[in-house]
């Protein structure tokens, strides 16, 4: 590998936020590389953070949300889940790989989980720039990667 | 409103590629409406063409600039006027009429559409709208119970319905076209006047609409 990928994780505060300070807490190891944005919701993500994230030169971007029904703000989660998808399209057009842009849902209790998509997540995006493989098979069937609580 | 969808990002990309210096310019009013080329678009356009330049080794400077309307001349300010003038192209994200009339204002200025304007339409739920009016020039909307066969109709029929009506749908796409004379004689019927539709509709004067040629209106109360 000659870099370490610079990772960018826009956290919400009620879950993967939560779950990574958890996962600190429990001395967890995850990449020092991956960089926490904290939100108040993933519904707060807007495609053009998306995207600024990647123009500032992050190697590959994650948006780590509450699990499906469990948003602070109802509908939150969703929302991103349709932004991501989209952005993912965007990001594609402009020849950037798609699989460098990822959406998670980590709940809060889930500081371990937040280590494991972290490591999965780092280990991808090296991956990719080492041209060395795409984003694990596991993950990448649906584009969406759901925890498993 | 005016409804219009971003081009094919390669297409726009082609256009822009080979200028040193573009601006983005955004409309404030239809197609910001429509989430096509308001101030949010022109940034994540902008984006986009940063990201592919630095990613295609192209040397891009690219400014972001969004007006209230781009097909009205009060709104195109100095402000506005400089960053056009400093721009080798403007890539416009209003209707194709905005991206004619910022040149119309600016003979010296290259515009480039970024949009593909499609029709006269109306919000139906957030994020899908749907053909309302087709400017015939001439609205008959009143002989139909307020729907309009002109823009609705995929033949456009004044004395419909056609064999083509099955189920309500229309035969050109079933699944996402409404077959509107189904859903004029519905109307006619609850408005207790379907005995209307009893008589022929005469042949439309088409001249009105496009094909009397480009149209204008003249105020001439209006003009200073």
């Amino acid at each position: 590998m000659s870099k370490e990928p610079r990772i960018i994780a826009f956290c919400c505060h009620y879950c993967a936020f939560t779950a990574a300070d958890l996962a600190g807490t429990m001395r967890q190891q995850y990449p020092s590389n991956v960089r926490i944005v904290r939100l108040p919701c993933t519904g707060k993500v807007d495609i053009n953070m998306i995207l600024e994230a990647f123009q500032a030169g992050a190697d590959g971007v994650m948006v780590a949300g509450c699990e499906i029904g469990s948003c602070h703000f109802i509908h939150g989660n969703v929302r991103a889940v349709k932004r991501v998808a989209y952005a993912k399209t965007l990001v594609a057009e402009t020849g950037i790989n798609p699989e460098r842009l990822e959406m998670y849902h980590i709940a809060a209790s889930q500081g371990p989980l937040f280590a494991q998509r972290a490591n999965e997540f780092t280990e991808r995006i090296t991956n990719l720039m080492n041209g060395t493989g795409t984003a694990e098979e596991s993950e990448s069937e649906s584009g969406t990667v759901e925890a498993n609580a | 409103m005016i409804t219009a969808e971003r081009k094919p990002f390669d297409e726009i990309y082609e256009a822009v590629s080979k200028n040193g210096k573009i601006l983005v310019l955004g409309c404030g009013s239809c197609v910001t409406v429509c989430m096509a080329g308001g101030e949010k678009e022109v940034q994540i356009l902008a984006n986009q063409i940063r990201l592919a330049a630095k990613e295609k080794g192209d040397t891009i400077d690219v400014t972001e600039h969004t007006i209230m309307r781009q097909c009205d001349r009060e709104f195109y300010d100095e402000e506005t006027a400089k960053k056009i003038r400093e721009a080798d192209l403007v890539l416009s994200i209003a209707c194709g009429v905005g991206v004619q009339y910022c040149t119309e204002v600016f003979p010296d200025a290259v515009a480039v559409p970024g949009l593909n304007t499609k029709f006269y339409g109306a919000n139906l739920e957030q994020g899908v709208w749907g053909e309302r009016c087709a400017g015939c020039g001439q609205c008959v909307i009143a002989s139909f119970g307020g729907l309009c066969p002109v823009a609705r109709c995929s033949k456009s029929l004044l004395n419909g319905p056609c064999g083509g009506s099955s189920a309500g749908k229309c035969e050109v796409d079933p699944e996402n076209i409404d077959c509107i004379w189904q859903l004029i004689y519905d109307r006619m019927e609850q408005l207790g006047r379907v005995d209307e539709l009893e008589a022929n509709q005469e042949i439309k004067d088409w001249s009105t609409a496009r094909d009397g040629g480009p149209r204008k209106i003249v105020r001439e109360d209006m003009k200073l």
